[in-house]
C-alpha cells in the first residue's frame, strides 16, 4: 500500500491536535479495543482513564504506531494519516513518555539527549553540543542537570528528562502513561503544572493515561474512559464527578469494603522493634540507618517514600537478605534473624513487592506455591521428610475458593495468572493461619480496582484481628488510607513520623523529597 | 651465578618484558571482549576464535610469506566465528554463554583439523621495534624489543575509551548494552547492534592469536594458547569495562605470568612451578576482592546476561 504524505509537518512548539475514528484491535479472538473513537484537540489536556486491561495501552500503542489497528483511522490535525511504526508516529510530531523510564541510566543526561535525535554525527563535538543543550534548556521550563549520569537522577528527575527528551526531540503531541506513578505530590503538582500551562499556551497537546482522580480533575481539560475495551464515557472534566468517573471505569462491580478500624490498645505490645541499625545499600556507597521503628500488634505502621531511598534494602533487612553491620532486630522481644525457624515460631509473614519474582517459584503450580510455608511439617508440627501431594492438593484448594484466585486448577504453573490474582495467592499463603507480624511491600502495585480493595481488607481485617504490619508503599494515597502512623523514608532514615490521622500530605511529601 | 651483570636485577626486568611480551594477547581479546559485552552480548568462545586465528594467520604467513597478511586473514577468520555467533543469539531462547562454549569447541577441533600440515613449517615472524639501542647491556636490549602489535593495542585502548564517548557508534554501543529497550524506543535494531559487536569482538581476538603463532612463542602447536581467550573475559570483568582499565589489568597478568620463568631464569630452582600459576592466583584473588554480596556490580552493561 503506498500511501502519499501530504500532510504538513508539525512546526515544534507549535501544538497539533489528533483523532481516532472507529478504533478496534483484536489479537486473535481477544478485542482488546472495540470501536474506539477520541478527539484530542490542539492545545487541549486530555485524560485517558480506566483499569489495568481497559485497553488504555492498546489505544495509545495504535496511536503510536507501535500496534497496527484492526480497524479505525488516525487523524493528525484533522488530516487522516497512516503511523507504521514510532518513527512515523514521530515525523508527525506526537511522542510518548513512558510509565517505565527508557533513558539509559549509565549515560549522562546529555548523552541521552543528544543519541535519541534522528540525526547524530559520526563524531560528537561535545563543545558544541553542551552549547546547544544549555540554550535550548533555557527555554525549558524544568531545570535539570545534564552532565550526570541518569542512574544518579530521582525520580522526579527522570521524570523530567523524559519530557524534555521529547521536546528536544521537536515533539507537539505527548502521551504521558501513569507520569506521576513514581513522584511525590509535590514533584507531581509541578510537573503536570508546567505541561498544562505549554498546553494552554498552545505549544503541546497531551494525552495522560491516569488513574488518579485528583489529577485529572485539577489538571485535564476533558476525559475519555475506557472499559473492556470500550470507550464508556467522555467529556469536559468540569461537568464530571469524581464518583461518575469511577463508576464508568469500573461498572457495577461490588468492590470489598475496609472493615472499620478498631482502635490501637495503647499498651499493646510491640511486635517488631528495630533498633539502631545500620546496613549498607546495593551500591556499598551509602548506609541504611534505622535508628528506631516499632511496630505494636494490632496497628499498621505505613513507611511513605520515593522509591530507591532505602525501602528495598529496610525489607532485605528483615527477611534476613541483608546483614546488617550495627543494630538489633527484636520480634517477640526476641533477637531475630530471619531464619526458617524463627519465622515459623513468631509466626512472621512477608509479602514483597512484585510477587511473582520475590515470594514465588514462577514455574511450580499454584498449589505447591500455596505450601511454601507448611510442605515441610507434618500435621502434629513435625519434619516431614515425604511430600503430602494430597495434603497440599486439598489446602490449596481451599485457598483458592477462600481467597477468590482465579486460576484455570491448582495444578497450573503461578506465572499463568494475572497479576492480581498471584498477589491474591501469596496473600493466601502468608495470611494463613496465625500471624503476628506481617511485612507488606507495595501490595497494590498495578492492581485493577477490585483486586486492590480485596488485598486491603484483608490486611485490614489481619490487623483488627491483631496483627502488627508494616507496610511500606509509593502510593501515598493507600497510607493514608491504610496506616495507624506513617514514617517517612528519606536516603536511607526514617526522617519523619506522624499519626495517619490528619497528616499533612505536604509535609510528608517534603520529607520524601529531602527537605528536612 | 650469570655472566650478564645484572644479577638480580633480571627478575623485575624479565617481569617487565614479559607484562608487555604475554600482555599482549590479553590486551586484545580482553578489548574485543569489551566491545561485545558492552552492547549486551557475552561471547565465552574467544578462546576458540584465538586459537582458531593463531592458525590462520600461521598458514597464510606460511604460505604468501608475509605475516601481515596473515593477520589480516586471522581478523576476518575471527569476524566470521564472531558473526556466527552474534547470528545464533539473535535467535528467541538462545543462550549466549552456551553458544560460546559450543563455538569455543568448535574453533578449538576446527582448528587443530585445518592446522595439522602446518606445524611443521615455520612462518616468518612479525616485526618488532628495537628501542633498547642506547642501552649497553644485551638483557635490557632484548626487553625493549617490542612489537607492534603491543603498541597497536596500546593505541586502540585508548582510542576505544575515547570512542565509548564521542562517538555515534559508541553511543548506540553503550545504548544497547544497557537497555534493550531504550535502544528498541530509539528505533535501533539491538541484535544487528550486537551482532557486529561480536564480530568486532572475534576479529580482535583473533589478533591475540596471530600474536601467539607468529611472534611469542612464534609456532603453531596444539597446546599455543594456555587460556588466555577464557582469562580476558575475566579480565574485563575486573577492568569493569573499561578499555583502558582492560589495557592495565593485561599489563599485570603478563608480568604475573612471566614471574616463574623469570624465578627460572635466575637460578631458582625450587618451586618456581608454582609461581607459574600466578596470574590465575591473581584472577581469584582481584575477583573475590572486588566482589560483594550486598553490592550490584558497579559498571556492568544493564543488558548483559551475567549480571541479570
Amino acid at each position: 500500500m503506498h500511501i502519499v504524505r501530504d500532510t504538513p509537518l508539525p512546526q515544534a512548539g507549535k501544538a497539533v491536535g489528533i483523532e481516532t475514528l472507529g478504533m478496534t484491535m483484536r489479537f486473535g479472538g481477544f478485542t482488546a479495543l472495540d470501536n474506539v473513537s477520541i478527539n484530542v484537540p490542539a492545545g487541549s489536556f486530555h485524560a485517558l482513564l480506566g483499569e489495568n486491561g481497559a485497553g488504555k495501552s492498546t489505544l495509545v500503542k495504535c496511536i503510536m504506531g507501535f500496534y497496527h489497528a484492526t480497524s479505525g483511522s488516525l487523524s493528525v490535525d484533522g488530516r487522516e494519516v497512516s503511523v507504521g511504526s514510532p518513527k512515523d508516529a514521530a515525523t508527525y510530531g506526537l511522542g510518548m513518555v513512558y510509565q517505565h523510564f527508557t533513558l539509559v541510566p549509565s549515560l549522562t543526561g546529555a548523552e541521552n539527549l543528544v543519541i535519541s535525535r534522528a540525526v547524530v554525527p559520526a563524531v560528537i563535538n561535545w563543545a558544541k553540543e553542551r552549547r546547544d543543550l544549555a540554550a535550548f534548556m533555557e527555554r525549558m521550563p524544568f531545570k535539570i542537570r545534564l552532565d550526570r549520569k541518569v542512574s544518579e537522577l530521582a525520580a522526579g528527575e527522570k521524570q523530567k528528562l523524559e519530557i524534555v527528551k521529547q521536546l528536544y526531540l521537536g515533539r507537539s503531541f505527548l502521551v504521558l502513561d501513569e507520569p506521576t506513578s513514581v513522584l511525590t505530590p509535590a514533584e507531581a503538582d509541578e510537573m503536570l503544572g508546567v505541561v498544562r500551562g505549554m498546553t494552554q499556551r498552545g505549544e503541546l497537546t497531551v494525552l495522560m493515561i491516569s488513574h488518579k482522580f485528583h489529577e485529572v480533575t485539577k489538571f485535564a481539560d476533558a476525559v475519555s474512559i475506557l472499559r473492556r475495551g470500550k470507550l464508556v464515557g467522555s467529556g469536559k472534566v468540569s461537568d464530571l464527578s469524581t464518583a461518575e468517573m469511577a463508576a464508568m471505569m469500573i461498572g457495577d462491580v461490588k468492590l470489598a469494603e475496609l472493615d472499620s478500624r478498631l482502635p490501637v490498645v495503647e499498651e499493646a505490645a510491640p511486635v517488631l522493634s528495630v533498633s539502631q541499625v545500620s546496613a549498607p545499600d546495593n551500591s556499598g556507597l551509602k548506609t541504611i540507618e534505622i535508628d528506631s521503628l516499632t511496630v505494636r500488634s494490632g496497628e499498621i505502621v505505613g513507611i511513605a517514600g520515593i522509591s530507591g531511598n532505602g525501602q528495598k534494602e529496610l525489607t532485605e533487612i528483615l527477611s534476613g537478605q541483608r546483614p546488617t553491620d550495627t543494630g538489633t532486630v527484636h520480634v517477640n522481644g526476641e533477637a531475630y534473624g530471619a531464619t526458617r525457624e524463627e519465622t515459623r515460631r513468631n509466626n512472621v509473614r512477608f509479602i514483597p513487592e512484585e510477587p511473582l519474582q520475590n515470594a514465588c517459584a514462577p514455574k511450580m503450580t499454584v498449589s505447591e506455591n500455596l505450601a511454601f510455608r507448611t510442605f515441610d511439617l507434618k500435621p502434629d508440627g513435625k519434619d516431614a521428610i515425604w511430600l503430602s501431594r494430597g495434603g497440599m492438593k486439598k489446602r490449596a484448594t481451599a485457598l483458592i475458593s477462600d481467597f477468590k484466585v482465579k486460576t484455570a486448577s491448582s495444578a497450573s504453573p503461578i506465572a499463568a495468572l494475572s497479576g492480581g490474582n498471584v498477589q491474591r495467592a501469596v496473600l493466601a499463603r502468608e495470611l494463613t493461619g496465625a500471624v503476628d507480624l506481617l511485612i507488606v511491600s507495595n501490595p497494590c502495585f498495578g492492581l485493577d480496582f477490585s483486586a486492590v480493595a480485596e488485598i486491603r481488607a484483608r490486611i485490614m481485617r489481619a490487623r483488627n484481628s491483631g496483627t502488627a504490619v508494616l507496610l511500606l508503599s509509593e502510593d501515598l494515597d493507600e497510607l493514608l488510607e491504610m496506616s495507624d502512623r506513617i514514617m517517612v523514608i528519606s536516603d536511607g532514615k526514617l526522617v519523619y513520623e506522624t499519626p495517619a490521622m490528619n497528616a499533612d500530605i505536604g509535609v510528608i511529601g517534603a520529607h520524601m523529597a529531602g527537605h528536612h | 651465578m650469570d655472566d650478564s651483570g645484572i644479577g638480580i636485577w633480571g627478575v623485575p626486568l624479565a617481569i617487565f618484558s614479559g607484562a608487555i611480551r604475554v600482555s599482549t594477547p590479553f590486551i586484545f581479546v580482553s578489548l574485543g571482549e569489551t566491545i561485545t559485552e558492552r552492547s549486551g552480548r557475552i561471547n565465552l568462545g574467544l578462546e576458540g576464535t584465538l586459537v582458531f586465528g593463531a592458525m590462520t594467520a600461521y598458514a597464510v604467513a606460511v604460505m604468501t610469506g608475509s605475516p601481515a597478511l596473515g593477520v589480516l586473514a586471522a581478523m576476518a577468520a575471527g569476524a566470521v566465528f564472531g558473526t556466527i555467533h552474534g547470528w545464533i543469539c539473535k535467535w528467541p531462547k538462545v543462550n549466549d554463554i552456551a553458544i560460546g562454549i559450543a563455538m569455543m569447541q568448535f574453533g578449538l577441533g576446527l582448528a587443530f583439523f585445518l592446522g595439522k600440515s602446518f606445524i611443521q613449517p615455520v612462518a616468518p615472524k612479525l616485526p618488532s621495534i628495537p628501542l633498547g639501542g642506547w642501552a649497553s647491556s644485551p638483557q635490557v636490549q632484548a626487553a625493549l624489543n617490542i612489537n607492534v602489535l603491543f603498541f597497536i593495542g596500546a593505541a586502540l585502548a585508548v582510542f576505544l575509551w575515547w570512542a565509548f564517548k564521542n562517538t555515534r557508534v559508541g553511543l548506540i554501543l553503550r545504548v544497547v548494552g544497557d537497555s534493550t529497550d531504550a535502544a528498541r524506543a530509539m528505533g535501533i535494531h539491538p541484535d544487528r547492534i550486537r551482532l557486529l559487536a561480536t564480530a568486532v569482538g572475534g576479529a580482535l581476538a583473533a589478533i591475540g592469536g596471530a600474536y601467539l603463532s607468529l611472534y611469542y612463542p612464534g609456532s603453531w602447536n596444539e597446546g599455543i594458547s594456555s587460556g588466555q581467550g577464557l582469562m580476558a573475559v575475566a579480565l574485563v570483568i575486573f577492568a569493569r569495562w573499561n578499555p583502558i582499565g582492560c589495557f592495565l589489568a593485561a599489563l599485570l597478568f603478563g608480568g604475573a605470568g612471566a614471574l616463574g620463568p623469570a624465578l627460572q631464569s635466575v637460578g631458582v630452582t625450587q618451586g618456581y612451578y608454582l609461581f607459574y600459576a600466578a596470574p590465575y592466583v591473581l584472577t581469584l584473588a582481584i575477583l573475590i576482592a572486588t566482589s560483594s554480596p550486598t553490592r550490584s556490580l558497579a559498571g556492568a552493561p544493564g543488558a548483559l546476561s551475567l549480571t541479570k
